[in-house]
C-alpha cells in the first residue's frame, strides 16, 4: 500500500473517466443516461479512493506524506506531489463534493451534457493538483488550469448574462496569478529552487519577502475573494449553472485560502506579520460590507455569493492571525463553508429547476407544500449564521478567538459579522420558505424528488456532525498547523532578535 | 582559397545546396511543363526541403566555412530545422488551397524554396555580408509570394506595401552595417566582436548597431516596425500569410540572436536598452491594437507582433538562459501558428467561399468539434495559459527576464498578456458560447492534420518539454 502512488491515481483517475466519455454518444434518452452513469462512478469512485488517504494519513507527522517525486521537464521543475494536515481535508472535500455536483445536474442540464461532465471531470484533476502538488509550478500550472474549464461551464452552461461573467471571472483571476507566477520565478533565481519542502525552511531576506507576499497576495486575494477584488464573484455565482457554483464556492474559493496557508505565512513570515494589520482591515470590511450588501440582494444566489465573500473574510482573518486558533478555525472553516454553501447552492437549484427563477420575491410560503426541503434548507442557513451545533459556528468561534488574542477591535468587528449573517440569513430563509403560499406558481411544487434528498441528506449530516464533534479535522490538522505556527513564530522571534544585535 | 577548403565549406553547406540546386531544377521542369507540373512541382519540393532537414538532423557537422562568413552551430542547425518544418508545413496546408487562391502555379513551390533557402542562409550568416545577401534572396521570393494572386487587389496591394517597406528597412539595414564596416573594420561578426572589445565602441558603432537593429526587426515584425502586418497577413492569400508567420520570423530571429549575442555581446549594455524598448512596445501594442479586430488574419497579425514582443524578453536578458527562451517560444509560437492558420484555412462556407471573420467562427463546438478544441486549445496556449505550450514558452522567457533583473519588463510584460488573454478568449467564445450560423465544408485531410497535430503538441507539451528544453539548452550553448 505504502509504494502505490495514491496522490497521482487520485488526480488523474477522472482524466479515465474523460477518456471513457470520449467514446460515449449523447443521442437519446440512452445515450445521455450513459454519460451521466460514467461521470457519476467516476466521481463516486475517485472519492472512495480518495478516503485511502485519510486512512493512511498519519496524523502525527507533521511533515509531507504520500509524497512522489519524479523529474520534470529537465529544468529542476519536478513533478512533486504530497500531503501533510493542511491540504490532505481539502483533497477529500474536492473529491467528496464531486458526486454532488453531478448528481445535481441530472436533470438541469439539458445541452451538450457529455461536454459539460468532461469539463468537470478536468476541473476534479486541476483542483486535487492544486491541493497535491508539491513544486511551485506544478502548483501554479494547476491553480491557473482549473480557469479553462470554468470559463467554457460559466459560458456555455450558465445564466443570461453568462458572457460577461465568464470574461470577467477569467481575466479577473488571470490578472492576480499572473503576478504570482513572476514571484515563483524570482524565488527560484534566489533560492535555486521550485522545490516546495525546500523553500518552506529557506528564509527569504526581509526586503525580498514584502514583494513575493504582495505577488501571491494579488493572486490569492482575488481568488478568495478578498473586498475590494471580490466583484467577480457574485456574476459568476449567479451565472454559473448550480454545479458550477458549488464547485467554485466549495473549492474553488479555498484554493486562495490554501495558498496563504503553504505559500504566504510559512515562506514569508516577516512579510506576513508586517501585512497582517493590512489584512485585517480588508477582511474586516468584507465581512461587515458584503453583510450588508447581502442585505439588499433580491438575488437568491447572489446573497450566498456575498455571504461567501463575508465568510471567506473569517478566514483570512484567521490565518493571519498566525496562532493555532486561528489557523485551525481558518481551516476548518473552509471545509464546513465548502459544505455549507455548496449545499445552499443546491438548495436553490433544487427550487431553480423548479421555477427557473432566481428573484426572492417569487418565492414565498414554500414550507406549506415542500416541507423536507424547508428542514434542510434551514440547517444549511443556521449554518451559515455560524449556529452552535452546525459545523458553521466552529471556524468562525475559532478564527474569532485566535484574532481576539492578536487584536480586540477586530475580533469586535468581526463579531458584529456574526449577527449580520444572522440577519441577512433569516431574512433570507424568512421570505422563501415562511408566510402564506400565495403565488399560484408554486401551489404545485413538489417535495424534494428522491434524488434531491439523495444530494442533500448526506450535507445535512455530515454539517451537524462535524458540529457536535468537530476532532476528526482537528486531529488531521492539528500537527501541521502546529508545526507551522512554530516555524513562524520562531522566524519572527530570530529576526527581531537581529534587529536588537543591529540597535 | 584553396580547393580543399573550397570543398570543406561546400560540404559544410550540403543541405543549402540541395535546396538551390533543387530549386534551380524544379524552375525547369516547371518551365518546360507549365502549370499542370504543379503538383509534381510541389511535392518534389516538399521532398528537397525534408532532404534537406534530414541532412541537418543527421550529416551535419559542426564548423565555419567560406572564409567565416558561413557557420554551422548546434544553434543554426535547431532553428534550420524549425524553419524547414514551418516551410513544409505551409507548403502542403498550401495544396488543398491552390485552387481558390491562384496558387496553383509551378512558381509558388519554387518560390518557396528559395525563401526557405534564404532563411537558412541567414541563420547561418556570420558576417554583414552574407546576412545582408540571404536575408534579400528571401525576402524578394516573398514579396512575390505575397503578390502571386495577381488578380486580386488585396494581394498586389499586400506584395506592394510589403515590397515597398521591406526595401526601405533593408536600405537601413545596409546603412548601418556601413557604418559597422567603417568603425570597426570589419564585416565578420567575430572580428566585429573583438575589435568592439579591444577598442570600446564608438558612437558610429551604436549608431550602427541600432540601424541594424531596426532592419532585423522589421523582418520579425516588432513594433516601431510593423505597420506592413496587418495589412500584409489581411492581403496576402492564406497559405502565403502562414508561411509568412512562421519560417521567415524563426530565420530573422535566428539571426537577431546571433547577431546580439555574437557580434555585438561586449555593447550587451547599448542593445539590451533597445530590445528591452522594442519588446514592451511590441507586447503592448500587439494586446492592444488585437482587440478591436474582426478579421481572424488582422487578429493573428496583431498576436504575432505581441509574440515577437515576448519572445523578445528572453533576448532582452542576454543570458543563456535568455537564449534558451528565446528559442523555446520560436518553436512553440511556430507550431501554434501553424495550427492556427490551417484551422483559419479550414474556414470554407459549403459554397466554397472562404471567410475570415472571427464571428463565422460562431458555434463551431457544435459544427466540427475536433476542429474547435484544438482551436480552442491553440487559443489558449498562445494566451499563455496553463498546462498548454504557450505558457511553458513565457515561462523560459520571463525566467531569464527575472534573472537579469529586468523586473519592469517582466512584470510589464505579463500583465499585458493579460490584456491579450481577451482576444484569445474572445475566439473561444464565438466558437463556444455562440449559436452556429452556418457550417464550414469538410475540412481537407492535410489541414485536419495540421491542426490536430499542432493542437495536440501544445497540449502534451507537459510531457514532451523535456527534451524540446534540452535540446534548446544545447543549442544555446552555441553562444555562452
Amino acid at each position: 500500500m505504502t509504494d502505490w502512488p495514491i496522490l497521482s491515481t487520485v488526480t488523474f483517475l477522472p482524466l479515465v473517466g474523460v477518456a471513457l466519455l470520449l467514446f460515449t454518444r449523447e443521442d437519446g434518452v440512452f445515450g445521455r443516461r450513459n454519460i451521466l452513469n460514467v461521470s457519476l462512478l467516476t466521481t463516486v469512485f475517485t472519492f472512495i479512493v480518495s478516503l485511502f488517504i485519510w486512512a493512511g494519513f498519519d496524523n502525527a507527522n507533521a511533515g509531507f506524506q504520500m509524497v512522489e517525486k519524479h523529474g520534470w521537464l529537465g529544468t529542476g521543475i519536478a513533478y512533486h506531489v504530497g500531503v501533510d494536515g493542511i491540504s490532505m481535508l481539502f483533497v477529500i472535500l474536492t473529491t467528496f463534493l464531486m458526486p454532488f455536483c453531478v448528481l445535481a445536474s441530472w436533470n438541469s442540464v439539458e445541452k451538450r451534457v457529455k461536454e459539460y461532465m468532461i469539463a468537470f471531470l478536468i476541473m476534479e484533476t486541476m483542483m486535487i493538483g492544486v491541493f497535491v502538488a508539491l513544486d511551485t509550478v506544478l502548483f501554479y500550472v494547476f491553480f491557473e488550469a482549473t480557469l479553462i474549464p470554468m470559463f467554457i461551464i460559466i459560458g456555455v452552461w450558465g445564466g443570461k448574462d453568462r458572457v460577461y461573467a465568464s470574461y470577467k471571472f477569467f481575466l479577473y483571476t488571470l490578472l492576480g496569478s499572473v503576478l504570482m507566477m513572476l514571484a515563483i520565478m524570482a524565488m527560484y533565481w534566489q533560492s535555486g529552487t521550485t522545490d516546495v519542502p525546500t523553500l518552506l525552511k529557506y528564509g527569504f531576506p526581509a526586503g525580498l519577502q514584502t514583494w513575493l507576499w504582495l505577488a501571491f497576495f494579488a493572486s490569492f486575494a482575488v481568488k478568495m475573494p478578498m473586498w475590494p477584488v471580490h466583484t467577480w464573484l457574485p456574476d459568476a455565482h449567479v451565472q454559473a449553472p448550480t454545479a458550477g457554483s458549488v464547485i467554485l464556492a466549495g473549492v474553488m474559493l479555498k484554493l486562495g485560502g490554501y495558498g496563504f496557508l503553504r505559500f504566504s505565512l510559512p515562506m514569508f513570515p516577516l512579510a506576513s506579520d508586517f501585512f497582517a494589520p493590512f489584512v485585517f482591515t480588508l477582511s474586516v470590511i468584507a465581512i461587515i460590507y458584503t453583510s450588508l450588501v447581502a442585505l439588499m440582494q433580491d438575488d437568491i444566489k447572489k446573497l450566498i455569493a456575498y455571504s461567501s465573500v463575508a465568510h471567506m473574510g473569517y478566514v483570512t482573518m484567521g490565518i493571519f492571525a498566525a496562532n493555532t486558533q486561528g489557523v485551525q478555525g481558518a481551516i476548518f472553516q473552509m471545509l464546513s463553508h465548502g459544505i455549507v454553501s455548496g449545499a445552499l447552492f443546491l438548495c436553490v437549484g433544487v427550487v431553480y429547476d423548479r421555477l427557473h427563477t432566481r428573484e426572492i420575491a417569487a418565492y414565498g410560503g414554500l414550507a406549506n407544500n415542500m416541507p423536507k426541503y424547508a428542514v434542510a434548507f434551514m440547517v444549511f442557513t443556521m449554518a451559515n449564521v455560524g449556529l452552535p451545533g452546525t459545523s458553521g459556528f466552529i471556524g468562525e468561534f475559532l478564527t474569532i478567538i485566535g484574532v481576539f488574542r492578536v487584536n480586540n477591535w477586530v475580533a469586535l468587528f468581526a463579531a458584529t459579522g456574526v449577527i449580520l449573517s444572522a440577519s441577512y440569513a433569516l431574512w433570507l430563509y424568512r421570505r422563501v420558505i415562511f408566510g402564506a403560499l400565495e403565488k399560484d406558481s408554486l401551489k404545485s411544487l413538489l417535495d424534494l424528488s428522491a434524488r434531491e434528498k439523495l444530494v442533500l441528506y448526506p450535507l445535512l449530516a455530515l454539517t451537524i456532525f462535524f458540529g457536535v464533534y468537530p476532532a476528526p479535522v482537528f486531529d488531521a490538522t492539528a500537527a501541521s498547523v502546529d508545526a507551522l505556527i512554530h516555524n513562524y513564530e520562531a522566524a519572527l522571534k530570530a529576526a527581531s532578535q537581529v534587529a536588537l544585535l543591529v540597535n | 582559397m584553396t580547393a580543399e577548403l573550397l570543398f570543406a565549406s561546400l560540404h559544410l553547406a550540403v543541405p543549402e545546396l540541395i535546396l538551390a540546386v533543387g530549386a534551380l531544377a524544379l524552375l525547369m521542369i516547371g518551365v518546360f511543363n507549365g502549370d499542370k507540373a504543379t503538383s509534381t512541382v510541389t511535392g518534389l519540393a516538399v521532398a528537397l526541403l525534408i532532404a534537406a532537414g534530414l541532412w541537418i538532423l543527421i550529416a551535419s557537422p559542426d564548423g565555419a566555412g567560406f572564409g567565416g562568413a558561413y557557420l554551422s552551430d548546434s544553434f543554426a542547425r535547431f532553428m534550420k530545422v524549425l524553419a524547414l518544418i514551418g516551410s513544409v508545413v505551409a507548403m502542403v496546408m498550401a495544396v488543398g488551397n491552390a485552387r481558390s487562391e491562384q496558387l496553383d502555379r509551378f512558381e509558388f513551390p519554387v518560390l518557396l524554396v528559395l525563401a526557405t533557402l534564404g532563411i537558412m542562409l541567414m541563420i547561418s550568416a556570420n558576417n554583414l555580408i552574407s546576412l545582408y545577401m540571404a536575408l534579400e534572396l528571401q525576402s524578394l521570393a516573398l514579396y512575390v509570394v505575397a503578390a502571386i494572386n495577381r488578380d486580386s487587389l488585396r494581394s498586389t496591394e499586400a506584395g506592394l506595401k510589403y515590397f515597398v517597406l521591406g526595401a526601405l528597412s533593408s536600405g537601413m539595414l545596409l546603412y548601418g552595417m556601413s557604418l559597422i564596416y567603417g568603425f570597426t573594420g570589419n564585416t565578420g561578426f567575430d572580428e566585429i566582436a573583438k575589435a568592439i572589445a579591444a577598442e570600446g565602441r564608438s558612437l558610429g558603432v551604436v549608431i550602427g548597431l541600432v540601424f541594424v537593429l531596426t532592419g532585423l526587426c522589421f523582418k520579425i515584425s516588432a513594433v516601431p516596425f510593423h505597420m506592413w502586418t496587418p495589412d500584409v497577413y489581411e492581403g496576402a492569400p492564406t497559405p502565403v500569410t502562414a508561411f509568412l508567420a512562421a519560417a521567415p520570423k524563426v530565420g530573422a530571429m535566428a539571426i537577431l540572436v546571433r547577431a546580439v549575442s555574437d557580434a555585438f555581446l561586449p555593447a550587451v549594455a547599448d542593445w539590451q536598452q533597445v530590445v528591452v524598448f522594442i519588446s514592451l512596445a511590441s507586447m503592448l501594442l500587439g494586446s492592444f491594437a488585437a482587440i478591436g479586430q474582426k478579421n481572424i488574419k488582422r487578429l493573428m497579425a496583431y498576436s504575432s507582433i505581441g509574440h515577437m514582443g515576448y519572445a523578445l524578453v528572453g533576448l532582452a536578458a542576454g543570458s543563456k538562459a535568455g537564449v534558451t527562451g528565446v528559442i523555446i517560444y520560436m518553436t512553440i509560437y511556430m507550431v501554434m501558428t501553424l495550427g492556427t492558420f490551417a484551422c483559419i484555412m479550414a474556414m470554407r462556407r459549403k459554397e466554397g467561399e472562404t471567410v475570415e471573420s472571427i464571428d463565422d467562427l460562431a458555434g463551431l463546438s457544435q459544427t466540427n468539434p475536433f476542429m474547435a478544441v484544438m482551436l480552442t486549445a491553440l487559443m489558449f496556449s498562445l494566451a499563455g495559459i496553463p498546462p498548454l505550450a504557450g505558457f511553458f514558452g513565457k515561462y523560459f522567457v520571463f525566467l531569464a527576464a527575472i534573472e537579469a533583473k529586468l523586473y519592469w519588463l517582466a512584470i510589464i510584460g505579463i500583465l499585458s498578456s493579460v490584456v491579450g488573454a481577451y482576444y484569445y478568449l474572445r475566439v473561444v467564445k464565438v466558437m463556444w458560447f455562440d449559436e452556429a450560423k452556418g457550417e464550414f465544408d469538410r475540412v481537407s485531410p492535410e489541414l485536419r492534420l495540421v491542426f490536430g497535430l499542432s493542437g495536440l503538441f501544445v497540449i502534451v507539451y507537459l510531457f514532451i518539454g523535456g527534451p524540446v528544453g534540452s535540446a534548446a539548452e544545447a543549442a544555446a550553448q552555441s553562444f555562452f
